[in-house]
């Protein structure tokens, strides 16, 4: 399909969007790390990016049709290797979640993220009514479903977490009606009440991530725990003010009180030194990346773009709101990093893919 | 195109439009989110992170010390390390207590209670949970600073006494401020701060404590210390120079040796004291770092009351000592006349009962004056004395040349000694004054009581013409109190001859320390606990033998040094005390020779080796000038404080 008519028709604004979310991580990995045993990270942290850049572009030349086309074998093999994983999978931190390529350690669940997107587009684009069935949503469910208990088993509570919005968004669009979703909704706030209810929970959560309930609502029972790690971003965050103690100036990120804060909690790390004018730029970054998605999904050629586009922005937003979220201390720890600014490998290739993924929609978009 | 696509690719435009909704939506709340974070509640979190980083941790001022008359060290420091738990985050001390208690071998029970005893303090000031941490307190502290970031060592002073309980009760000791003590100090002082306990340490505290200072350091998230903001500094304790001499302390010290019993040797012309020893002691090193409960008790429960400072504290009869008072009674009152005289068969009978002298059954002393009756100690004399001028003019001379009141040392908790009157067995004992009481009045028995040092003032002040001077410890003290109570020429020549008689003259009751070529005069006193009928029934036992005085001084008129010794259960007064106040007596002349000595030598111009100034430890600073400023402001009275337990 030489479709494809040159770099003209790339979502140059999204690009610079990108770029910029990727400078301001790469920077307050640099101020989070120099003083430390880690320094030199960020220069890792580029190494990622430049890596990302290069398999965002390669994914946008394939086209998306074709990628979809191999969705079912897509889809055996990202579950065929989540059973790997569990199987002969490495151990880092208490779960099995990496397996060695290149040296590097991955994590399959991120490409599993990246498959789910494509099955899910797949499988949506294929629904022949305006109205979606409880039939095809059941569907929808079970296809999620059992990825979904597997990077659970691994444990990984938050990368299993995020596959949960793209089906959801996925299903909206493709019609979900509004009693379906009513009794959804009832049953997801059930389970969530549950989580949070310990006679059940004992059941069906790890102790770490009871743990981590726990230490959500009552942060000052674990001082050294998670409750201690939410509290110390909260202190991070408001002792930021507006103005920020400026670059390299935050104690809590300096001293290192801040948890894993070139992580998952860099946003933690930037508020701090920037203050909120600082995460008001940050924000506004990911909104318009966001919006940008959007927008690219409303000018897909066809439904299985929109999906596809929708399906990656439904993963970035829900990593967004969830991190961010932790980062103000509003949700419990989940190890869900910030796309783009938090340090590290698989993560930061998936966003680059997925964002791959929606240029390769926009670059057909004009395509009969 | 591929079979599968809908052939309609009509997109949900309204749906996709709610998505936009919703993702402003949610930025809308984080923001908000941040908002309340970092603007209003942002002052908070200020101080959080502050109190994060920055740890505060005391610098303790060593305390002054203590020099000799000659700025010879008495008291020292040593450096020490204390174990300091951080309390910043209660939930933390909570978790690591068990750990903590293990490792540094403290009962977890004492643990606690050091927590519960400081909780009402802030939470960023660390306490002291152990004091004097050995080698493997250190290495548990330096290998746990991750695990358990609550631990930090703090440099501390330690005292340092002379050994072997030298000097102990004057001195006195530090021990860990009491609950008491922390709220009188208003702030000044925190839980597991030293503070004088008892003697000097306690009277001069306020000089010679200091101040603490407060060091601020900046920690990371692993306890390090990464940087320092600027230091408060420790004012250190002022150092405080006394007027005891360490040579004549150790002579009493080793004269007085393991007798129950006090030496205190005074300079009548200005109230210096030269010398304090109180046996049994403590040695007060014990109390340096932190007592154990076993060792308190011992000490307070021990019979012999080795914390009981018998120089001012111990209240005994001052037996024949009291014939100088009675002496110089009779010849300001000239009741009875000068020119009386009695005579002595060994007894005498007073209200139909039989009072013996101390020479009955051995010999009698025949026709007595008073001067006889000085020098060979004559009861008899004194009875008859006693009889003729009553209790009340005795009380009244008693109470005017010094006794059953305290002489204002400064030293905390001085006893008053007791004069007995009529009115106060009246108020006391609801009955009369037996007549027949005055009688043993007279020999200084009776409810009659004093201190050694009250008798060393009293003989002091009388020898030197009923001029009595405050008694003190600290040199160069301003406001010397001064008593005076003029006593006639001829009084003074007559009752100072008698007291030259006893040691020099035939028959004097000492004349087995006659010092040659020094005028030592003196008074012995032989104090019985129960009387001599009871005592011939149960047999001489120690418990029951008598206290033995003696009171000395030189030159015969104006003494320069007075000596007042107690052996309890020492027997005749002459025979254990009157040799302890020889040896000091000598010591302080030998000394004083040998000074003068070489001060000729010096002036002609011999080879003879300068004499060594700090024999123990070198001094830092030749007498601060500080010191003696601060010092001058201090007035010596306040002599009974509180407790020092």
């Amino acid at each position: 399909m030489n479709d494809v008519t040159g770099t003209r028709d790339y979502d140059w604004w999204l690009l610079a969007v990108m770029t910029m979310i990727c400078a301001v991580g790469v920077l307050e990995i640099y101020s989070a790390t120099h003083g430390s045993s880690l320094a030199g990270m960020h220069m890792k942290q580029v190494r990622w990016l430049a890596v990302g850049f290069v398999l965002m572009f390669a994914l946008s030349r394939i086209d998306y049709h074709l990628i979809l086309e191999q969705a079912p074998i897509l889809y055996l093999v990202g579950i065929a290797s989540l059973i790997a994983v569990l199987l002969t999978g490495h151990t880092r931190f208490g779960a099995k979640r990496w397996i060695p390529i290149l040296g590097e350690f991955f994590q399959v669940s991120e490409l599993v993220k990246l498959i789910i997107i494509v099955v899910l587009a797949r499988f949506f684009a294929e629904v022949r009514s305006d109205e979606l069935s409880l039939r095809d949503l059941i569907k929808a469910g079970l296809l999620v479903g059992l990825p979904l208990g597997l990077i659970l088993k691994q444990p990984d509570l938050g990368t299993a977490l995020v596959l949960v919005p793209m089906v959801v968004v996925g299903a909206f669009l493709a019609g979900l009606q509004w009693q379906h979703a009513a009794i959804f909704t009832l049953a997801g706030v059930l389970l969530i009440g549950s989580v949070f209810f310990p006679p059940v929970s004992r059941h069906i959560l790890k102790p770490y991530q009871r743990e981590r309930i726990t230490s959500f609502l009552h942060p000052e029972e674990d001082a050294k725990g998670s409750g201690y790690q939410l509290l110390q971003s909260k202190i991070a965050v408001g002792s930021g003010g507006f103005w920020g103690k400026g670059f390299g100036n935050g104690s809590q990120n300096q001293l290192g009180y801040i948890p894993v804060r070139y992580s998952d909690f860099i946003m933690s790390a930037w508020a701090e030194e920037q203050g909120f004018k600082g995460v008001l730029l940050a924000l506004g970054l990911y909104m318009a990346l966001l919006l940008r998605l959007v927008q690219n999904a409303q000018r897909a050629k066809d439904r299985a773009g929109m999906f596809l586009v929708m399906g990656v922005a439904a993963a970035l937003g829900f990593h967004v709101l969830v991190n961010v979220a932790m980062v103000i201390g509003a949700m419990p720890v989940t190890g869900i990093p910030l796309p783009l600014m938090s340090y590290g490998g698989s993560a930061t290739l998936f966003v680059f893919m997925a964002i791959g993924l929606v240029m390769n929609v926009r670059l057909r978009r004009f395509v009969n | 195109m591929s079979y599968w696509f809908r052939n309609d690719n009509r997109l949900p435009q309204q749906r996709l439009a709610i998505a936009s909704y919703v993702i402003v939506g949610m930025i809308g709340v984080l923001l908000v989110g941040f908002w309340k974070l970092q603007v209003i509640d942002s002052d908070k979190y200020l101080q959080w992170a502050e109190r994060n980083k920055v740890r505060y941790l005391p610098v303790i001022a060593p305390r002054g010390r203590m020099l000799d008359r000659d700025g010879r060290v008495l008291v020292d420091n040593y450096p020490s390390f204390s174990v300091l738990l951080l309390r910043d985050d209660p939930v933390q001390v909570q978790k690591h207590l068990a750990a903590i208690a293990e490792g540094l071998n403290i009962p977890i029970a004492d643990l606690k209670l050091q927590l519960q005893n400081s909780r009402n303090l802030n939470n960023f000031q660390p306490i002291v949970i152990k004091p004097e941490a050995s080698k493997g307190d250190v290495a548990f502290i330096e290998s746990h600073r991750t695990d358990i970031p609550l631990l930090e060592m703090l440099l501390v002073h330690r005292r340092r006494y002379l050994p072997g309980g030298f000097m102990a009760h004057a001195s006195g000791y530090v021990g860990e401020v009491s609950e008491e003590q922390i709220e009188a100090s208003d702030g000044r002082l925190r839980p597991g701060d030293f503070a004088g306990k008892s003697g000097l340490e306690h009277q001069y505290n306020d000089l010679l404590q200091g101040t603490d200072g407060m060091r601020r350091v900046i920690v990371n998230s692993v306890g390090k210390e990464v940087d320092r903001l600027p230091t408060q500094e420790a004012i250190p304790g002022k150092q405080i120079q006394l007027t005891i001499d360490y040579d004549l302390q150790q002579v009493a010290e080793q004269s007085l040796g393991p007798r129950e019993g006090a030496v205190v040797a005074l300079d009548p012309r200005n109230g210096e004291v030269l010398a304090m020893a109180s046996h049994p002691a403590p040695d007060s090193n014990d109390f340096a770092v932190r007592i154990a409960a076993e060792e308190w008790k011992r000490l307070n429960d021990d019979p012999a009351k080795p914390l009981l400072n018998r120089a001012i504290q111990a209240q005994l009869a001052p037996g024949s000592v009291f014939k100088i008072i009675m002496a110089t009674a009779m010849l300001e009152d000239k009741v009875p006349p000068e020119s009386f005289t009695t005579y002595c068969p060994g007894y005498a009978t007073f209200y139909k009962r039989q009072f013996k002298c101390w020479v009955y059954g051995k010999s009698s002393h025949g026709e007595v004056n008073l001067h006889k009756a000085i020098v060979q100690s004559c009861d008899v004399f004194f009875y008859n004395v006693g009889q003729r001028l009553g209790v009340d003019r005795i009380s009244y001379y008693a109470s005017h040349l010094g006794m059953g009141h305290r002489t204002g040392i400064d030293l905390p908790s001085e006893e008053t000694g007791l004069v007995p009157s009529e009115e106060w067995v009246e108020r006391v004992y609801h009955h009369k004054w037996y007549p027949g009481s005055t009688i043993s009045l007279a020999i200084g028995q009776e409810a009659l009581t004093a201190t050694p040092v009250q008798l060393a003032r009293v003989i002091g002040g009388i020898a030197s013409g009923g001029v009595f001077k405050q008694p003190h410890l600290l040199k160069d003290a301003p406001d010397v109190a001064e008593e005076r109570f003029p006593i006639r020429e001829h009084t003074l020549q007559e009752v100072t001859d008698g007291m030259y008689g006893v040691v020099n003259e035939e028959h004097g009751t000492a004349t087995a320390v006659k010092l040659p070529g020094i005028e030592f005069s003196g008074k012995s006193g032989t104090a019985q606990i129960i009387n001599y009928d009871l005592r011939s029934r149960l047999g001489k036992t120690k418990q029951f033998k008598d206290n033995s005085w003696f009171v000395g001084y030189a030159p015969r008129r104006n003494p320069e040094i007075v000596v007042a010794v107690l052996v309890q259960f020492g027997g005749h007064g002459s025979e254990a005390a009157a040799p302890v106040v020889r040896d000091i007596m000598k010591a302080y002349y030998d000394k004083k020779a040998k000074k003068e000595g070489q001060i000729t030598a010096d002036n002609g111009n011999a080879s003879k080796p300068a004499p060594p100034v700090a024999p123990a430890q070198p001094r830092r600073t030749p007498k601060a000038p500080a010191t003696t400023a601060a010092v001058g402001e201090i007035p010596i009275t306040d002599p009974h404080p509180q407790d020092p337990r």
